[in-house]
């Protein structure tokens, strides 16, 4: 392969190394820091800690369930 | 009750050890760990070609001189939260009143911000190195140098926090009332990383000079700072 | 496309976006970088001059075009939030900001690389590296403003004028530093009368400059998912503490 690229291979690897490090490790943040708003979002659903909106959906949904239980074949 | 040496020594070392870890904590979470520091150390280096001119030749003889300049600025303007941050929410004075020799606590706390602030910078210098066109020989010499001699300035900028802790502009006062002190670390930092690239100039000489100042230092400035904080406090 | 934006200031509209669009452009990105790719190692002939090392060029011009890029992509951020308000605004700004810086790391990196071959050293003082370099620094300094102020809408403002600050500035840094020294290639894509290059060299380079630039867009998108999820955790966060306080 160095052959190929001629004397300067090395620099010319070194850089596309550099730059597949770099894309890699934007990509693997943008996962982690993903995966850990995840995690910390399910802990607070956990704790029962509820938005605005999902809150009212949830009080909604809960009165429907409880007023008209819906016979269900 | 002869308890062996050890236990005598162990109540107070592990509250010291305990400091040192929230101290670098600390450091590390608000202050960002040396990223500052090493974002104004490269802003200083930037900043000299643009001053002195692009010529490689001219840049790498002053190369030394930049890194310690820099160095030196980097240290003494991020001292000034080095007691500051604990006076304001009165950790000081919990400190203070702890029984724990003040002037080891100061000890600690240079430590753990020399640590935090000091090594990032000796470990960065040979990528800016880079930019100051410096032979390797010179590069190493002049990390050499600033890894022994960034502690001197922390130290020496320790005292200036200790005076300046209770005022309420510190920071420049700081560098003002130690930069007179740093003047013989600068002058035998700066000979002794130059030293490889003129070769008659020697090197030991003033990096022993350079080892002794810290060991000095080390002594002197937790003393000082200690009673400037007591007397800074009451 | 105006209405289209204000429909996306709902940040949970954009969620549902990112979650429809991701996919999609990650397979474009992946389908551009194997052409770029293809095309830049294998088809393109070495430089009569320079060899081989002008391979170097197909990461290196893109990797600068991006720097410059994100920062106007920044710019019009701020733009949005200081003028429009847009919600989502100061999101895609922080969101850009390490992508940006990261991208000009690279730039100067390989532009060092391919310097040193070329030129003979790593680093020159020349007027268009000095002023990559400058920018590389603004880039940091936002991040670290962003890192150091607790509350988002406040640093939203504050990052906002300092970008625009810095949008003035470029032009200014650029011609100064100009002045100062220039040593560089002459534009060599970008002219007045069209580029210099061989097109065996061009369409690589441009089918590089768009996987880039859609590599750019994709993780910009998800990084923006990224800090918004991450808002809804502080806000929910302080409520419950306001909750459980009162």
């Amino acid at each position: 392969m160095t052959g190929l690229l001629g004397p300067h291979a090395g620099f010319i690897l070194a850089s596309y190394a550099i730059t597949l490090a770099v894309i890699a490790g934007l990509i693997l943040w943008v996962r982690a820091d993903h995966r850990a708003q995840r995690a910390r979002l399910a802990e607070l659903e956990a704790r029962g800690v509820r938005r605005r909106s999902a809150a009212a959906r949830g009080e909604a949904a809960a009165a429907t369930a409880t007023a008209a239980p819906e016979p269900r074949p | 009750m002869s308890d062996a040496p050890t236990e005598r020594a162990a109540p107070l070392l592990a509250p010291l050890a305990a400091l040192y870890r929230r101290e670098l904590r600390l450091a590390v979470r608000i202050g960002g760990g040396g990223f500052m520091g090493v974002l104004f150390f490269l802003i200083v280096v930037t900043v000299f070609p643009f001053a002195v001119g692009p010529d490689m030749n001219l840049l790498a003889r002053l190369g030394p001189a930049v890194l310690w300049i820099a160095a030196l600025l980097a240290t003494l303007l991020g001292l000034d939260r080095l007691f500051e941050a604990d006076r304001d929410d009165g950790a000081l004075d919990i400190i203070v009143g702890s029984g724990q020799p003040l002037e080891l606590v100061v000890l600690v706390k240079c430590l753990a911000h020399w640590t935090a602030t000091g090594l990032p910078l000796v470990l960065a210098t040979p990528f800016f190195a880079l930019f100051l066109a410096m032979e390797p020989l010179v590069i190493g010499a002049t990390m050499l140098t600033l890894a022994v001699g960034t502690p001197a300035l922390t130290f020496i900028g320790a005292i200036g926090a200790g005076l300046t802790v209770s005022l309420r502009r510190g920071g420049l006062l700081l560098a003002v009332l130690v930069l007179p002190f740093a003047v013989p670390v600068l002058i035998f930092g700066v000979s002794a990383a130059g030293a490889p690239a003129l070769d008659p100039a020697p090197f030991a000489t003033p990096f022993l000079l350079l080892c002794a100042l810290t060991l000095a230092t080390l002594v002197l400035a937790p003393i000082a700072a200690a009673a400037a904080l007591r007397s800074g406090l009451d | 496309m105006f209405q289209r934006l204000t429909a996306l200031a709902n940040p949970t509209r954009f969620l549902g976006l990112v979650e429809r669009l991701g996919p999609w452009l990650v397979g474009l990105t992946l389908a551009l970088f194997a052409v770029g790719l293809y095309g830049s190692l294998v088809l393109a002939p070495p430089d009569y001059q320079q060899g081989e090392t002008v391979r170097i060029m197909f990461i290196h011009v893109p990797a600068a075009w991006l720097a410059m890029f994100t920062y106007a992509l920044m710019a019009v951020s701020a733009l949005g939030t200081l003028v429009w308000r847009h919600p989502l605004a100061d999101v895609s700004a922080k969101a850009a900001a390490p992508l940006g810086a990261a991208f000009t790391f690279l730039a100067l990196v390989t532009g060092s690389l391919w310097g040193k071959p070329m030129w003979g050293t790593w680093w020159i003082w020349d007027a268009r590296l000095t002023s990559v370099l400058v920018l590389f620094i603004m880039y940091l300094g936002l991040i670290a403003l962003w890192r150091t102020i607790e509350d988002p809408t406040r640093a939203a403002r504050l990052a906002a004028i300092l970008i625009l600050v810095g949008t003035v500035n470029l032009p200014i840094i650029k011609f100064s530093v100009d002045w100062w020294n220039t040593l560089h290639q002459p534009a060599s894509v970008m002219r007045l009368d069209g580029p210099t290059i061989d097109p065996s060299m061009l369409w690589p380079l441009l089918v590089m400059a768009l996987a880039f630039t859609s590599l750019l867009t994709t993780l910009h998108l998800y990084a923006m998912r990224n800090e918004i999820l991450r808002r809804r955790i502080r806000s929910l966060g302080l409520a419950a503490a306001a909750g459980t306080a009162s």
